[in-house]
């Protein structure tokens, strides 16, 4: 599902730098990425969504090489193929969670929104215990609220490929077992892969495959 | 385009007051000019439709001006008087009629206009409410002035003291309001006209015996006495001195034909002569020509004003972009073209503008339902 092949990317010339020489994972896998702050995980992620584009080396997504599309491309393939919870969790304050969640069936033709896309807002908010909220607006909802109305939208498109940024950082214990067995389940049905940056190692077993990004870092760095 | 729309109102909506100050800052700039044009445009039509309803005006030589605004407009400042001899003689010319005016008193902050019965026929003049003028100390009310002072048929009115300090002076005069007159849009709505008789009357040149009434309206206020002509009085009421002498603010003449107006208007030339016959039509042009001068100034400074205030809202939509940074990070983050910001922005102020449009059309209708009553106001 995912392919990485010699990856080497730099924010600038002496920047932050990232090496990544092979990386794998299959359709339906989670996977989770750990490692120090400022080792380049966001980066990764970035670079496997097509937000970034490498200076060299392959990403492979869904059979399709991101690497090599141009960035209008880039932003089509993302969209119908990709569901990215952000670590800052990226919601517009003017839309309620609802239209937060239903936000990228708004800003592409490439989806289109109809009734039964609305009824998978509302499962997907009850699935994740925020189906009480679906008409607030991000300032009324609490940190963790935030972050599963977040995880909802990476949902709502049904991807390929669900990438994940601390997905559970701002949840209490009990809830990030339960929001990630949320994400695992919807991840499942759609056998699409996950890639789960996290820094939370109670977690890790419940991962068929954990990257450790001590490993790829090179350079200076944040 | 649907969805942008959407978003686009969410995003208004949300930030309600921030738009609502553009919206009302967007009309003003379209309602500003078009308002002042439309405003200049009404007093143009106001002032021309009335001078050129008038083809001569007769009165003492001096200021063109004061003489048109005065007896058309019942307004401005005092007009030199002349007297009916004045207008006696256009009578004896056979060359048109001539209709005397003395406007210089007033009830209540409301111009008294003395006038002859051809002045109702000659601006089409009818009653709404009563009767028109018949005897001595009658008075005909015009519907915006009756509203003014609150008065119907049957109510009285009393002319205000000439000089507070003249103790010598005459009475002022109670006079019996005996009709309304229907709204006309002209400034005869906003006077009480009198006959010429009763004006001399309040004047002193007419005055009749044991017509003073003394009233106190309570036990404390000061006594306030007037003149009253009254049934039992009327008889007793003349007129000192010739006719001919009697003072007049101005007279309409309305000559027999065009003819009849140049051999007018050639017969008081004389600079030293001191009488003029003015053509109202070419004063109110001239002062029109003034205005319009100062008009296109004005519109020059409301252009800068709104060249000044487009940029400011520029700034203001440029700025809000700035703050919607992440915003517009995130719907690339999520794989939007970046052609889809500019379509939301579009459509943000697609929806503004539309709705600065409507406000500015409102205000605009507003203002065309009171401009009449405004332009009248400007006019007093």
């Amino acid at each position: 599902m995912i392919r990485v092949r010699d990856l080497q990317f730099a924010y600038g010339t002496g920047g932050f730098g990232l090496a990544v020489p092979s990386f794998d994972v299959a359709a339906g896998q989670k996977v989770a990425v750990v490692g120090p702050s400022g080792s380049g995980k966001t980066t990764l992620l970035n670079l496997m969504s097509g937000i970034l584009s490498p200076d060299s080396g392959e990403i492979s997504v869904a059979g399709t090489t991101i690497s090599s599309l141009s960035d209008r491309d880039r932003r089509a393939f993302r969209i119908r193929t990709i569901g990215f919870v952000f670590q800052d969790f990226g919601l517009t304050e003017y839309l309620s969670a609802r239209d937060n969640i239903l936000h990228p069936y708004r800003i592409t033709d490439a989806l289109r929104l109809d009734a039964a896309t609305r009824e998978r807002a509302e499962f997907l908010a009850q699935s994740v215990g925020i189906a009480d909220r679906l008409d607030s607006f991000p300032r009324t909802l609490s940190q963790g609220e935030k972050q599963r109305v977040a995880i909802c939208r990476a949902l709502i498109a049904e991807p390929s490929v669900i990438l994940a940024d601390e997905a559970t950082g701002n949840l209490d214990p009990d809830t990030k077992e339960v929001i990630l067995d949320v994400l695992f389940e919807q991840a499942t049905l759609a056998q699409a892969a996950v890639v789960a940056v996290t820094h939370d190692h109670e977690l890790l077993p419940k991962f068929g495959q954990v990257v450790d990004f001590r490993q790829f870092r090179r350079g200076g760095g944040a | 385009m649907s969805s942008s729309f959407f978003l686009a109102i969410k995003y208004l909506k949300f930030h309600w007051l921030r738009s609502a100050v553009l919206c009302v800052a967007m009309a003003l700039i379209v309602m500003a000019p078009l308002t002042i044009q439309l405003l200049l445009s009404a007093i143009q039509q106001q002032l021309t439709s009335r001078a050129d309803d008038t083809p001569l005006l007769l009165g003492a030589r001096g200021s063109t001006l004061d003489l048109t605004i005065g007896n058309l407009y019942f307004a401005g400042g005092a007009v030199p008087l002349t007297s009916m001899a004045a207008a006696e003689e256009v009578w004896n010319s056979g060359l048109g009629n001539a209709i005397p005016l003395y406007a210089r008193f007033s009830t209540g902050g409301v111009q008294i206009v003395g006038t002859s019965f051809d002045y109702f026929d000659y601006r089409h003049l009818t009653i709404a409410d009563g009767r028109g003028l018949a005897v001595l100390g009658e008075a005909v009310v015009g519907a915006e002035a009756a509203r003014k002072l609150g008065v119907a048929p049957g109510d009285r009115i009393i002319s205000s003291p000439e000089n507070l300090f003249d103790l010598g002076g005459v009475y002022p005069l109670r006079m019996s309001v005996v009709g309304i007159l229907a709204p006309t849009g002209t400034p005869d709505d906003d006077v009480a006209f009198v006959d010429i008789k009763t004006s001399w009357v309040i004047e002193g040149i007419g005055h009749g015996h044991t017509a003073q009434v003394a009233e106190a309206p309570s036990s404390d206020a000061p006594v306030s006495t007037y003149n009253e002509i009254t049934d039992s009085n009327l008889d007793s009421f003349h007129f000192h001195g010739a006719a001919a002498s009697y003072p007049l603010t101005g007279v309409i003449v309305a000559p027999e034909d065009e003819r009849a107006a140049t051999i007018l208007m050639g017969r008081y030339l004389d600079a030293d002569a001191r009488v003029q016959v003015i053509r109202p039509s070419e004063v109110v042009a001239k002062l029109l020509g003034d205005i319009f001068r100062i008009s296109s100034v004005l519109d020059a400074v409301v252009a800068a004003i709104a060249c000044a205030a487009l940029l400011s809202i520029a700034l203001a939509i440029f700025l809000s972009l700035q703050l919607r940074r992440d915003e517009i990070d995130t719907i690339a983050r999520l794989g939007a073209r970046k052609s889809t910001v500019v379509r939301v922005v579009s459509a943000e102020l697609i929806v503004l503008f539309a709705a600065s449009l409507a406000l500015a059309a409102a205000g605009t209708a507003l203002f065309m339902l009171g401009k009449e009553t405004l332009v009248l106001w400007l006019l007093k």
